[in-house]
């Protein structure tokens, strides 16, 4: 058994999975029968107790209007709001809170960037670049904006294993370029993306870069002034935070030029029916009452994977790819989409002729939860020319036991379908 | 495997999963329609011959899951001769069939071999997969054409 050897080597990493899988609750139930191996994190990660009981908190003694009220309630929801907003400040190390903005999600993060930095500049003729591996939130915001606006879109290519192509790449940052939006991780490969240099080749031709974090913040530590990129988007739910939270990182000077997203309560300073003086960064884009819990949930999160060493997790989640990746490919007729030599927590495959959904389905029955489909990036399957794959995506709560469960259960799906 | 998973893949679906039968387009179709899944990216297209009311023949091509396979493949052997009345009245059998599971309502004597179907309605997330082609199959008689997608709040 290849499984008992690596665990050994997984163990070594000095990361104690079995405490952090005590602070899961979802992750200790039973499915069909069978304990829960849950592989979907990429699609939403489990919650840590502490997040669950910042919600129940909330609720309990400190609910209120931010930003409003003089009373005791909203100035203590008030504060761990933008207490939220600093610790986000420093995890993704941004110079300043108020290029924290708070937003639904990734997705309403790009779209705010669309309607409010792009749209004003760009011109019939003009470009948006972004990559074939791009999740649909970072395509169809850019396409609506291109047909409206008689711009192209334009897609840098990758290569069979599913890494970028840095000089074709490079050709497309032209003077017509406006943005390129590109994803840190692919959510449908894991492939990570040298979004460093990325930055400074699409600098030096003068274009802005927003990147699309959704995937790298669950998995890397992200410094966005050493990055230097313009935009970074992500959300909370896929970083062990509550839904209906997210967070977009934008240069200051950015925030400063870009009109608001939405009208309402909270973005402005005072309103006559003449004109609206609009509220300082970042209130200018957080219109209407937020969603507070979120954000406290979000903060909560944040200091959840703050107390766990870095270095530790970072060794026992590459150990763990690697194990999965060696199950994987011991299972005749399984292909692997996506084999970057930079990977992170996604292991994306198709097996024989089998469809995922088929796959799907008997391993659910197995009590192992995977993600089967299109991954929300069609164009990507296209591109390896299937249509759909069965999912399964890591998070630092996953052992190598799981990982060898999913082999077996493989095995079973191709018995069912021999 | 656990019973439900037995029922869902029974040895007559695995057969019409691996050996579809009426696979292909139909020479001389008079009606035809596409269907679409767009969850999963399932994609059928069904082609009848209709003569005076009834199916003279009846043929399909896509690709898609196990269960979406097997059940286009099922669903031709069972329209092929039928009038368009029984073919309307088999897809309201079928359709119970695969959201509410086999009960009163629904005749074993019509169903014949789509029976093999009846453990779908176990697995809410897969009736849509076994109904992808009978929405087809009704678009194509009904309205002539078209495309209907798994998505249309009326095709569930």
């Amino acid at each position: 058994m290849i499984g008992a050897a690596q665990n050994l080597r997984v163990e070594q990493s000095g990361f104690d999975v079995e405490r952090v899988r005590a602070d899961f609750p979802a992750l200790h139930q039973m499915v069909h029968g069978k304990p829960l191996v849950y592989l979907d994190s990429a699609a939403t990660s489990q919650k840590p107790r502490a997040v669950i009981e910042a919600a129940v908190k909330f609720y309990s003694s400190d609910n209120a209007n931010v930003h409003r009220g003089v009373h005791a309630l909203s100035e203590r929801a008030t504060e761990a709001y933008e207490a939220a907003r600093v610790k986000i400040q420093r995890f993704i190390r941004a110079l300043k809170s108020r290029e924290i903005v708070f937003v639904k999600g990734t997705t309403e993060a790009i779209n705010l960037v669309a309607h409010s930095f792009v749209r004003p500049r760009l011109q019939a003729g003009d470009e948006i670049l972004i990559s074939a591996m791009e999740h649909h939130s970072n395509i169809v915001p850019w396409q609506l904006l291109c047909e409206e606006k008689g711009a192209k879109l334009r897609v840098a290519p990758i290569n069979e294993q599913g890494e970028l192509l840095l000089p074709e790449l490079e050709a497309l940052l032209g003077p017509r370029t406006r943005l390129l939006a590109l994803a840190h991780v692919s959510n449908a490969l894991g492939t990570i993306n040298p979004v460093r240099r990325i930055v400074e080749m699409a600098h030096r031709h003068s274009v802005p870069v927003l990147l699309d974090g959704a995937q790298a913040v669950p998995h890397l530590p992200v410094d966005v002034q050493a990055l230097d990129c313009d935009f970074y988007a992500f959300s909370g739910h896929k970083a062990f935070g509550p839904t209906g939270i997210g967070v977009l990182y934008a240069k200051e000077k950015w925030l400063e030029e870009m009109p608001p997203y939405q009208g309402g309560g909270d973005m402005i300073l005072s309103v006559t029916f003449e004109k609206t003086i609009f509220n300082a960064l970042p209130y200018k884009f957080e219109a209407g009452t937020p969603n507070v819990e979120g954000a406290i949930g979000l903060g909560v999160a944040i200091d959840y994977l703050n107390g766990l060493a870095v270095e530790e997790r970072l060794e026992f989640e590459r150990e763990l790819l690697a194990h999965g990746t060696r199950v994987l490919n011991q299972i005749p007729g399984l292909r692997l989409i996506g084999t970057a030599a930079d990977k992170a927590g996604v292991l994306s495959f198709v097996l024989a002729d089998i469809h995922p959904h088929d796959i799907g389905t008997i391993l659910d029955g197995e009590g192992i939860a995977v993600r089967t489909g299109h991954h929300c990036a069609q164009p990507l399957m296209r591109r390896f020319g299937v249509d759909a794959t069965v999912r399964a995506s890591l998070a630092f709560y996953n052992t190598p036991q799981e990982l060898d469960r999913l082999g077996v259960a493989l095995q079973k799906v191709k018995e069912i379908f021999k | 495997m656990n019973s439900d998973l037995r029922d869902l893949y029974q040895e007559v679906v695995l057969d019409h999963c691996r050996k579809p039968r009426n696979f292909g387009k139909l020479e001389g179709a008079n009606r035809s329609a596409e269907g679409f899944n767009p969850l999963c990216g399932d994609r059928i297209s069904v082609y009848v011959k209709l003569q005076q009311g009834a199916i003279e023949d009846i043929r399909f091509e896509g690709s898609g899951c196990a269960i979406s396979k097997a059940s286009a493949s099922l669903m031709t052997g069972a329209l092929k001769g039928k009038r368009m009345e029984e073919a309307e009245k088999l897809f309201h059998e079928f359709h119970l069939l695969v959201t509410e599971g086999p009960n009163e309502k629904i005749d074993p004597a019509d169903l014949g071999k789509l029976v093999a179907l009846s453990g779908v309605w176990e697995f809410p997330a897969r009736v849509k997969c076994a109904s992808l082609a009978w929405h087809t199959m009704k678009s194509a008689l009904s309205d002539g054409g078209g495309t209907v997608t798994t998505e249309d709040p009326a095709t569930v």
